[in-house]
């Protein structure tokens, strides 16, 4: 008996709506039964929160892991991040090699990163360092952009430093927990403006790995001029790259909605810096993005109902470094233009055909192996199954930057389809 | 044989002369000088061993590079007693049109001003200078009430000129016939046919490989794209400029785009250069003109709002302020049909001492200028390397999209090879869009006049606009533009009015060029 996909969500955005209606799918509550429940991450806090008990049925599936804050709070992002890496080193692992200057040659694409108030005294041995450095202050829980604010004296975050002292415990509820990263302020600009990336990124399951990267990222540009000047740090327009703040700004544009595509920019790299930097560039975004899944796979609550769509936000210094400012586990749905409105019904369409495959009731038992005709606009990014299919020393021999086998930038027809040069 | 021999000797002569004005010169007599130095250079044999320097050295072929360049720009001189304004325009009728096209371009430019009481220029306060020079990098941030000024004018009236061109020495008394041209253009100018064309871009057939077709995914690099990027660095160690334009009919890998359009349009970026720039720069700070204001609107009304070109909205500015400035541009108005509009100062009105040529560039943009600019943004990050090649492109190219010429490349020219083109090939759908109302040109001739800058995706347009260097015409816009009605054919049998068929046509930004063109030229049934 072929029943419809019976649906529930609680963010009201056509783009979602219209995919479930194309296919056909019946709209419930929550209260009935329900095949597929698209949440927010307020309603995912609920469904499997110690107290209620919730228990989801094999034919229901949610579009977010349990813990999913394990990799899109910034503040337990890092932390896992760095526990990762010190785990790799600690096995002696190829991966985790430093420079001369303790730096991490391959794993170093967060910027240093500190946890406030708790790590207060830390930062400031860091900040002394180099006085003259910016920082970036953002709250642990907010998104958009919200609460965020550039400092370059240890005066402007004294209120951090006072309140460590007074409790031992942290008496604050994590809303008031800050992150504190140094601030990229030789980001790569493009007609004198700063822009960053944002790629989404599907997960289906994290123990084995499995994640495709949507071929069509974007980048958002500021619409003022980037300038590094002190004068200048308050100005959000010139260094927060969000659409909920740009759009704002007096020179918005609400037909290109200051977003370009990532061929435009691939492009545009290739025509000035030449090809093999380009690809190079790609291929550490790549590299980043599977490292930051792998670094929070052991902690993930590998829960056989959920798959994620994330929203991954990566800046590109002037070196053509890529660097992961942060996931987001509810990339917005809210279209800015027309282009967009499109782009991010392809997205859920995609998405959909992968985690829900052909459209009919799921069953949570399935081997999340999806054929490759229904990727759509996804590429495999890594597949771990497959990885370890061909044998585990692939992964020591592969950093970014050589390329072995198929190139890397464009999926080819052979039997992999692996978005990278490496596993 | 005479004759030609006095042809070469001819052209020989002429391009000495402009040579000789040239830095190249100035840098080769330096050398020559220098040279003398040198141990392998003997008095005895001085000429010999000073050229046997000049080939090693790579001073040669930097001088055939120019000599290339002249060749490809310069009409060749048809008849020694030909007077100057035959090589801007053969024929009488068009120098006439052009005349008067221009008398209604320069009386709306003047009307505007004294309508909105501001000078054609002015000097700009030092103030506003310091203020000016401050906001060089990010002048798209001003928002000067732009409101009053409209373009000159937009390409579709210069179609309607177009359209009413007629050749007084030619009527034809004949009845409509099948052999009556359907199309809007009614003057008698040779057109290439699909054989003719075929033979001219033949390095576009379909055995040979292209850049744009055969390196998509699904063709391994080791067919041809290897191979050819491997001829394309190649090319670009010898520093060939005839070489270079040959190997981009091919297409151009996108990293070595922007040096092999350097080399093939002959840039030398040198520190002069940079200087002349800079100086042109000076020049945008003291005075402001009136077609500033207009070359604000245009870039606010066209490239700020689009999806890939909004990034570079503030170069756009700096290239073409400095470029209205530019009187070395004027030199090209020797074998364009254009004149520069002349002006003259305050009170001084008909007296010759006191006319000046206005803008000094004597080129009045238009709606849409600004995007012969915007896709060379994506090649050079540089102002002044990005300035000069937009000053080169458009002393070859651009100028012939909106002159009335019978020159093969002009804009007549090729309104009536695609309206032939499509008369010919696919002569249901043009009798059907005529019969609604619908004239394919007045849907075509904007992508034309822009050279598809606008209108196609960026990489596309890219391989486009190598494909003019590479044939040094236009020719290719023509063709394209008939090849996208033929790709649309179907659709466009079904519309019923004009509306109906701009929407058809209205989206090409999801159009591949080179499969379009190769099909249209090479597989469709003759």
């Amino acid at each position: 008996m072929a029943g419809k996909v019976k649906w529930v969500t609680d963010i009201e955005k056509s783009v979602l709506i219209n995919n479930f209606e194309k296919r056909g799918w019946i709209q419930v509550t929550e209260n009935e039964d329900w095949n597929f429940y698209w949440m927010s991450v307020q309603t995912i806090r609920n469904v499997f929160s110690v107290e209620t008990g919730y228990r989801l049925s094999d034919d229901q599936i949610v579009n977010h892991f349990p813990n999913h804050y394990e990799l899109t709070r910034k503040d337990l992002m890092v932390k896992n991040i760095k526990r990762y890496r010190k785990e790799l080193e600690k096995e002696g692992s190829p991966l985790a090699e430093k420079d001369e200057n303790g730096k991490y040659l391959y794993l170093d694409f967060v910027p240093v990163t500190y946890m406030l108030p708790a790590d207060y005294n830390l930062f400031v041995e860091e900040f002394r360092k180099s006085p003259s450095s910016t920082w970036i202050m953002k709250p642990c829980g907010k998104a958009q952009g919200k609460g965020i604010f550039l400092i370059n004296k240890l005066s402007q975050i004294k209120k951090w430093s006072r309140d460590s002292k007074t409790s031992s415990f942290v008496s604050q509820s994590s809303k008031e927990a800050y992150v504190i990263s140094l601030y990229i302020n030789n980001p790569l600009l493009i007609g004198g403006r700063k822009f960053d990336l944002r790629l989404y990124v599907l997960v289906s399951t994290y123990r084995p790995l499995r994640c495709y990267m949507y071929k069509l990222g974007f980048c958002r540009f500021c619409t003022v001029k980037y300038t590094p000047s002190t004068s200048e740090l308050d100005n959000m327009f010139v260094h927060l790259t969000n659409v909920a703040i740009q759009k704002h700004g007096d020179d918005y544009n609400h037909i290109h909605g200051g977003k370009w595509t990532v061929s435009n920019l691939r492009l545009y790299l290739e025509s000035t810096r030449g090809k093999e930097v380009t690809s190079k560039l790609f291929d550490e975004i790549h590299w980043i993005i599977v490292q930051s899944l792998k670094a929070v796979a052991p902690v993930m609550n590998n829960d056989k109902h959920c798959f994620e769509c994330y929203g991954y936000d990566i800046i590109i210094d002037d070196r053509l470094k890529p660097w992961l400012i942060e996931v987001n586990a509810s990339p917005s749905l809210t279209s800015s233009t027309a282009n967009d409105r499109i782009l991010k019904y392809n997205l859920i369409n995609d998405t959909l055909n992968i985690a829900v495959p052909n459209g009919e009731i799921p069953d949570c038992k399935w081997n999340k192996s999806p054929p490759k005709e229904v990727l759509g606009n996804y590429e495999i990014l890594y597949d771990e199954e497959l990885a370890q299919g061909d044998g585990a020393d692939r992964e020591l021999r592969s950093r970014p930057g050589q390329s072995l086998g198929p190139k890397g930038s464009r999926s080819r027809d052979s039997g992999r389809t692996v978005l990278t040069t490496w596993k | 044989m005479l004759q030609e021999e006095s042809d070469l000797s001819l052209i020989i002569a002429h391009i000495v002369q402009k040579l000789k004005g040239s830095n190249l010169y100035a840098q080769l007599e330096r050398q020559a000088w220098t040279s003398l130095q040198r141990p392998e250079i003997k008095l005895e044999s001085l000429k010999e061993d000073i050229k046997e320097f000049f080939k090693i050295s790579g001073w040669e072929k930097k001088l055939q590079n120019a000599v290339y360049s002249e060749l490809s720009v310069f009409p060749l001189p048809s008849h020694p007693a030909a007077p100057p304004e035959h090589l801007k325009e053969p024929l009488v009728y068009m120098r006439k049109a052009q005349g008067s096209w221009e008398k209604r371009i320069l009386k709306s430019l003047n009307s505007m001003c004294t309508e909105l009481s501001i000078p054609l220029a002015r000097k700009r306060p030092v103030g506003e200078q310091k203020e000016l020079l401050n906001k060089w990098n990010e002048m798209g941030t001003d928002e000067p009430d732009l409101s009053l000024f409209r373009p000159v004018y937009a390409p579709k009236d210069f179609l309607e000129v177009l359209i009413n061109l007629r050749n007084p020495n030619y009527e034809n008394g004949d009845s409509l016939s099948f052999r009556t041209h359907l199309g809007l253009i009614q003057v008698p100018l040779k057109v290439k046919d699909i054989p003719e064309l075929k033979e001219f871009f033949v390095e576009l057939s379909l055995n040979t490989g292209q850049l744009g077709i055969d390196d998509s995914t699904q063709v391994p690099p080791e067919l041809f794209e290897n191979e050819h990027v491997r001829i394309g660095q190649k090319v670009l160690e010898e520093q060939d400029s005839a070489a270079a334009q040959q190997y981009i009919r091919q297409g151009s890998p996108t990293a070595l785009r922007a040096e092999l359009w350097t080399l093939i349009l002959n840039i030398s970026g040198q520190s002069e250069d940079i200087l002349y720039y800079e100086q042109l720069k000076a020049n945008v700070i003291q005075h402001d003109l009136l077609v500033d204001s207009l070359i604000y609107k245009d870039v606010k009304l066209t490239a700020s709002n689009d999806d890939y070109y909004f990034v570079f909205e503030d170069y756009l500015y700096q290239v073409l302020l400095c470029f209205s400035r530019d009187t070395s541009v004027l030199g090209h108005f020797a074998y364009n049909s254009a004149s520069p509009p002349k002006s003259y100062i305050r009170g001084k009105l008909g007296l010759e001492e006191y006319a000046v040529f206005y803008p000094p560039n004597g080129v009045i943009p238009f709606h849409g200028f600004s995007m012969y600019v915007a896709p060379l943004c994506f090649l050079y990050h540089e102002p002044s390397k990005l300035y000069q090649i937009f000053r080169e492109m458009y002393v070859r190219f651009f100028f012939r999209l909106h002159s009335i010429s019978s020159h093969p490349s002009g804009i007549v020219s090729l309104c009536l090879l695609f309206e032939t083109l499509l008369q010919t090939y696919l002569p249901q759908l043009f009798y059907h869009l005529r019969e609604i109302g619908a004239q394919p040109l007045r849907i075509s001739f904007k992508w034309m006049v822009r050279a598809f800058s606008g209108y196609l995706a960026t990489d596309q347009l890219l391989l486009l606009w190598d494909r003019i260097l590479g044939y040094n015409s236009l020719e290719i816009l023509a063709v394209l533009a008939a090849a996208v009605f033929a790709f649309r054919a179907v659709n466009l049998m079904e519309v019923t009015s004009l509306a109906a068929a701009e929407a058809v046509l209205a989206d090409l930004s999801t159009l591949k060029v080179m499969p379009l063109l190769q099909i249209f030229l090479f597989a469709t049934v003759t």
